[in-house]
């Protein structure tokens, strides 16, 4: 019984931080609903944990806490794949605007010398 | 001009604030005509300063994005300004202007001709674990490429056209992937590669980008890198 507290009040401690987030609009749309999905097939597992017993038993794993801890794992490291995945893409995508950025600057330094050489040209 | 072809020189540099202004300076006494692209890629000296001083056109990047970076921004350059030939140069002073010509008269009839030492001219040298990652490098490229490489990781290249065009869409800013992956990828894309032997001269000032204790790093990140290279499209 203390143990199904613990997980269950950690479940909804964190339901209500990404509650918090998202009202905050700190988190992305996407990423919060992710995690609100996650949260919602956690929380019931935390309060019943042997609710996967009968699933567990027909994959051939001892316990549904074990089966849901493997899900678990599986799923973060997904979740680990993908965000660097999104950073790998960000990194592309501020590179091209550094090199936009590089190439504007470079086309003003050009225009001014061109301007100033025509000022003292005419004067 | 080089033999009639508009030709941008380009030259990435970070913090070689003590050699560009020579470098520049003896590119444009050498090949008079060319257009010098110095790429400051978010040096904390005053290279971007220097380079325009000496005459040579800078593009300064806001942070540093490494060579490939750099090099991907020179090509893009050459692109939007119509260059015939744009021809990579190290700004320590390594690579000797005077061979510029040479290289784009081969490009008559190749697509990329690359300078390279251990190629008879010159006595650069170079032993350990690095040798061995320039050894399996060249050997490996050799076979891809259709033709003899020894200098895979040289820093001194001339492309057309086409390769310009490729690259200014296309060029990997990881760490090594500027010189061998950019090799893999136009040699299966069926362009033809050549090198030209070239001696190597000391580099000017500044410090060297590696060290001893990197070597054995080095190889191992050469080995991954190629073969990443070899299994992509
Ligand atoms: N744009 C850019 N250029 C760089 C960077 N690091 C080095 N360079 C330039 O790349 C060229 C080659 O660098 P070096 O440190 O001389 O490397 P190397 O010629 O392979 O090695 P050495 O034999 O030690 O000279 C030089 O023109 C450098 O200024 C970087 O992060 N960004
Ligand atoms: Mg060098």
């Amino acid at each position: 019984m203390k143990l199904t507290l613990v997980t269950g009040l950690t479940g909804l401690l964190l339901l209500g931080t990404i509650v918090e987030l998202l009202r905050r609009r700190q988190l992305r749309e996407k990423y919060g609903m992710l995690w609100l999905a996650v949260l919602i097939i956690v929380i019931p597992l935390s309060l019943f944990p042997r609710l996967l017993d009968n699933v567990a038993e027909l994959l051939g794993v001892a316990s549904g806490v074990s089966l849901v801890l493997f899900l678990g794992i599986v799923f973060l490291l997904l979740v680990c794949v993908h965000l660097s995945w999104e950073v790998s893409a960000l990194e592309e995508e501020t590179r091209t605007l550094a090199e936009d950025f590089a190439l504007l600057r470079a086309q003003i330094d050009a225009d001014r010398a061109a301007r100033d050489e025509l000022v003292s040209t005419d004067g | 001009m080089v033999n009639g072809k508009r030709t941008l020189i380009i030259i990435p540099a970070l913090n070689e604030s003590g050699s560009i202004a020579d470098v520049v300076g003896e590119v444009r006494g050498e090949l008079p005509g060319v257009d010098v692209l110095v790429v400051d890629d978010g040096s904390t000296d005053r290279t971007a300063a220097v380079a325009a001083a000496a005459g040579a056109r800078v593009a300064k990047l806001p942070y540093n994005l490494g060579v490939g970076g750099a090099m991907r921004l020179g090509y893009r350059y050459a692109r939007d300004n119509d260059y015939d030939v744009a021809i990579q140069i190290d700004a320590d002073g390594q690579h000797d202007p005077r061979y510029v010509p040479k290289l784009v008269d081969l490009l008559d009839d190749n697509d990329l001709v690359i300078g390279a030492r251990f190629a008879g001219e010159g006595d650069y040298n170079v032993r350990g674990p690095r040798r061995w990652a320039m050894v399996m490098l060249s050997a490996v490229l050799s076979r891809v490429a259709r033709t003899k490489l020894t200098d895979t990781t040289s820093g001194f290249r001339a492309a057309n056209r086409r390769v310009i065009e490729m690259f200014a869409g296309w060029y990997p800013a990881e760490y090594l992937g500027d010189t061998v992956e950019t090799l893999v990828h136009t040699a299966r894309r069926g362009y033809r590669i050549r090198q030209v032997p070239v001696a190597m001269r000391k580099r000017m000032a500044g410090t060297p980008s590696h060290s001893p204790a990197k070597a054995m790093i080095y190889l191992g990140r050469a080995f991954a890198v190629l073969t990443l290279a070899l299994i992509r499209r």
